[in-house]
């Protein structure tokens, strides 16, 4: 029985963007490998800490929306705590009220996103259909 | 007159005696149909944290309790992946 989970991690700033794109690469993998589904997938960029983690003051978000076998988290969980390149993790399990949240969310985002692409030219939404 | 005596427990008042009316405090999840706490929106959790960023008890922001424990919860969440800070001074 798969369960809904949204997993959200920090990186350290040092990455450059192609090890960053690399580690969540990494990430996504393990899901699908081990019998999981990546729902949505949401990068919030170079970010302020609210409080210095590991002597760093900012850090990459990232977060991951998927459906896996509850017994995949420990898993997932120890492959955080020996990659040298997150420094903080929280991973938590969403209800039918959670889930509802992450789709109402996911659908403003895309329409955002959509509204700031139509100025531009038009060759860009359909770049973003390759995306999707 | 005796009447009137009694209602006021035997006081007679010559000005209308002042009663302060508060607002009634409501929930507001209860209020906008809100059914789960976000914790990566951090601006919508500082509503319920004073300025050191401790969370505010149930008396002062009205939310039930339902909700309380999921804005706590919330706010934990948020704590730990560094979108709020457990301490600080002048939050807002």
């Amino acid at each position: 029985m798969l369960k809904q989970y949204e997993t959200v991690f920090i990186a350290t700033p040092v990455l450059s963007d192609q090890q960053m794109k690399e580690a969540v690469a990494k990430y996504t993998k393990l899901i699908a490998d081990n019998g999981g589904e990546v729902v949505y997938e949401e990068n919030w960029g170079l970010k302020q800490l609210a409080y210095p983690i590991q002597h760093k003051t900012s850090g990459f978000y990232y977060l991951i929306q998927f459906q896996a076998e509850p017994a995949f988290i420990e898993t997932l969980e120890t492959q955080y705590f020996r990659d040298e390149r997150i420094i903080r993790f929280l991973t938590v399990a969403l209800d039918k009220h959670a889930v509802a949240y992450a789709a109402k969310r996911r659908e403003n985002r895309a329409a955002k996103a959509a509204a700031k692409v139509e100025p531009a030219a038009e060759a860009a939404p359909a770049a973003e259909v390759e995306n999707a | 007159m005796a009447q009137n005596d009694a209602q006021n427990g035997g006081i007679r008042y010559l000005n209308p005696p002042t009663v302060e009316v508060r607002k009634k405090k409501y929930c507001r999840f209860k209020k906008a149909g809100i059914k789960y706490v976000d914790y990566k929106d951090p601006e919508f959790l500082k509503k319920f944290l004073n300025e050191q960023g401790k969370i505010l008890p149930r008396r002062i922001t009205g939310t039930s309790l339902k909700f309380q424990r999921k804005v706590a919860q919330a706010v934990k969440r948020a704590r730990s992946i560094a979108l709020l800070p457990y301490v600080t001074d002048l939050l807002k």
